[in-house]
């Protein structure tokens, strides 16, 4: 179970061991501030990084699920979408199918939640529901679940509560320093024991401020860091799942050639999301400040993989797209599997929930289902006229019958 | 005195790797086996879905009685092999999945039929069945591989030859079959 997090991860848990120094550090000067004792710092810190981490285990990912306003669905409301999970589960070795929740948003994005392989969720938008193929569409999926096969739902958890956590306190004690820090001073100095140590104690004060305003902008660039490292191996396991890496780069394509931004995002969460939410157009490559990859990047590694789908063609896809740096993956992700070829496209149209058929009628047809899917769940009923309209009926209509303003007819309901 | 002490710890030790490998052995092994369940569940999936389709194709396409043989016969033969080992059964699902193809591109002739919404709701599970059954496939020969990888490595290869671990079986459908496999076509 531990394989895959164990596997391309010193740099991660090095990562994260920087994170929870800058946040120890940090509790530490607020404890020499506000309580003449480093101690009680810490000890605050820990617990209010206790209780977010709490909150964040057990309840976090209901908190996103209700935040993205995802729906639920069964297998019976998105045959497709539902098999192309269950594919992507049985392709991962995964022990449970995840939980599929659908987001009304025109916006074109996904993201996976849940603190542990047993306890998922992966959601896609309406939008981009209807916008991908099954290939695309499996592609997707095999990112999200690589995400939670990779263990990165917990991973983020953690780097994101103690980034939470660092950016409370140092907000707190910023505040309080610099509003506040001219009777805050006075009752200071007069408790300290005065005397030689003054000198000294005013560097480590000075250091402290400035630590407690760089904490939050530090951490959370390293937060960025391990977020983009996590994308480049759910891609590459994606690829693997799938053994297709074209599926994946041309829904990313298609999600790169929109700039809709997903209106319940929000940052903490956005390493989830399959590409972020918050991309603004022409943002610069390996920017610092960016949860993900740029996608042209990511389209052009995978389309890079030249016959294959294993992790060490998406390491020599990136050295050839990064002229010659070094691996993104690590040496024990990768063996154990040898050659692994790339199987053939199959055909079919985009949007279709596997009932709309033929390439011409299909667009149409995909966004009409992907709509009816969605009135579906919010309890609308249908009926059908004999004119041939379709009527989809709100959930509370009172009347018991409805007239149709194509022909003029009333229909009973 | 010291010499005893170092013999213990040198034991110890041992006795820690062979539990450790052994156990290793046994959940790679596991690891199979479970595998190779997922694959039966979807290959049942898959003989319970040809009659039905069968039923569906036949209403609209009375003529291709060949076609419904092939597919019926096919499914049986590969029903009945299903407690052999997994060389014999990747023939038979592989001539299956041959059938299968036919059956659909027979069915491309008939637009009446690629109308009918029972038809696309069967033609959806049996893509989907035919990419379970390949990812399963995938993931079983992963499986196998890694756990035959242990069993013929030093020095886990000690403790699989003192245990008598076998070495696991591929399951491979024959090349020139599985070209022709379900292309299932939307066109």
């Amino acid at each position: 179970m531990w394989e895959q997090i164990r596997s391309n991860q010193v740099r991660s848990v090095f990562l994260i061991a920087l994170i929870a120094g800058l946040l120890l550090a940090v509790g530490y000067f607020l404890g020499l501030y506000f309580f003449d004792s480093a101690v009680g710092g810490l000890v605050i810190a820990l617990i209010v990084w206790a209780i977010m981490s709490l909150v964040a285990y057990f309840q976090g990912d209901s908190i996103l699920l209700v935040m993205a306003k995802a729906k639920k669905i069964g297998p019976d409301d998105a045959p497709r979408l539902y098999n192309v999970v269950e594919e992507m589960k049985i392709a991962s070795g995964l022990e449970k199918v995840p939980d599929v929740y659908i987001i009304d948003d025109p916006a074109l994005n996904a993201f996976a939640t849940g603190r542990d392989p047993s306890k998922a969720s992966v959601a896609i938008t309406s939008g981009l529901l209807q916008k991908l193929n099954r290939d695309e569409l499996q592609g997707v999926i095999g990112h999200e679940i690589a995400h939670i096969k990779n263990r990165d739902v917990l991973l983020m958890a953690i780097t994101a509560v103690m980034l939470g956590t660092i950016v409370i306190l140092s907000w707190y004690a910023t505040r309080v320093l610099i509003f506040g820090g001219m009777a805050g001073s006075g009752r200071r100095s007069s408790s300290r024991s005065g005397g030689g140590g003054g000198g000294a104690q005013a560097i480590i004060l000075i250091v402290g401020l400035v630590l407690m305003i760089l904490a939050p902008i530090m951490a959370q660039l390293i937060y960025y860091a391990i977020s983009r490292k996590r994308e480049y191996l759910a891609d590459a396991s994606s690829a693997l799942y799938t053994r297709y890496p074209e599926g994946l780069a041309s829904a990313l394509e298609k999600i790169g050639g929109s700039t809709q931004q997903l209106k319940s995002a929000n940052q903490a969460t956005a390493p989830m999301y399959i590409i972020n939410p918050f991309r603004k157009e022409g943002m610069k490559a390996a920017d610092l400040t960016s949860t993900h990859p740029p996608i042209s990047e990511r389209v052009r590694i995978l389309r890079a993989m030249a016959g294959g789908a294993s992790f060490t063609d998406y390491n020599n896809a990136y050295r050839k797209v990064h002229s010659g740096k070094q691996a993104i993956i690590s040496q024990t992700a990768t063996a154990g599997i040898g050659a692994v070829g790339v199987r053939q496209a199959s055909l079919s149209a985009p949007g279709e929930l596997g009932l709309a058929s033929g390439k011409a009628a299909s667009k149409a047809a995909g966004t009409h289902e992907v709509s009816d899917l969605m009135l579906r769940l919010d309890k609308y009923r249908t009926v059908d006229c004999e004119c041939g309209a379709r009527w989809k009926i709100p959930p509370g209509f009172k009347d018991n019958n409805v007239l149709c303003t194509r022909c003029g007819r009333r229909i009973r309901l | 005195m010291i010499a005893l002490w170092i013999v213990l710890g040198i034991v110890v030790i041992l006795i820690f790797f062979i539990i450790g490998a052994y156990n290793g052995l046994v959940g790679f092994r596991n690891q199979v086996k479970n595998a190779w369940a997922q694959i039966d569940v979807q290959l049942k999936r898959r003989y319970d879905l040809i009659p039905n389709l069968v039923e569906t194709v036949k209403g609209y396409a009375k003529h291709e009685r060949e076609t419904f043989e092939m597919v019926t016969k096919a499914r049986n033969l590969a029903q009945q092999a299903s407690s052999a080992g997994a060389a014999e059964r990747g023939k038979l699902e592989g001539e299956l999945g041959m059938a299968l193809g036919r059956l659909l591109a027979v069915a491309e002739a008939y637009p009446e039929l690629k109308a009918n919404q029972n038809f696309l709701a069967l033609q959806e599970e049996l893509t989907s069945t035919e990419n379970k059954i390949s990812f399963s496939r995938q993931y079983y020969n992963d499986s196998v591989l890694k756990y035959n990888n242990k069993i013929q490595m030093f020095p886990s290869n000690v403790i699989a030859g003192m245990f008598s671990f076998k070495l696991g079986e591929f399951f491979e459908v024959t090349i020139t079959v599985e070209k022709e496999a379900p292309k299932v076509s939307f066109t």
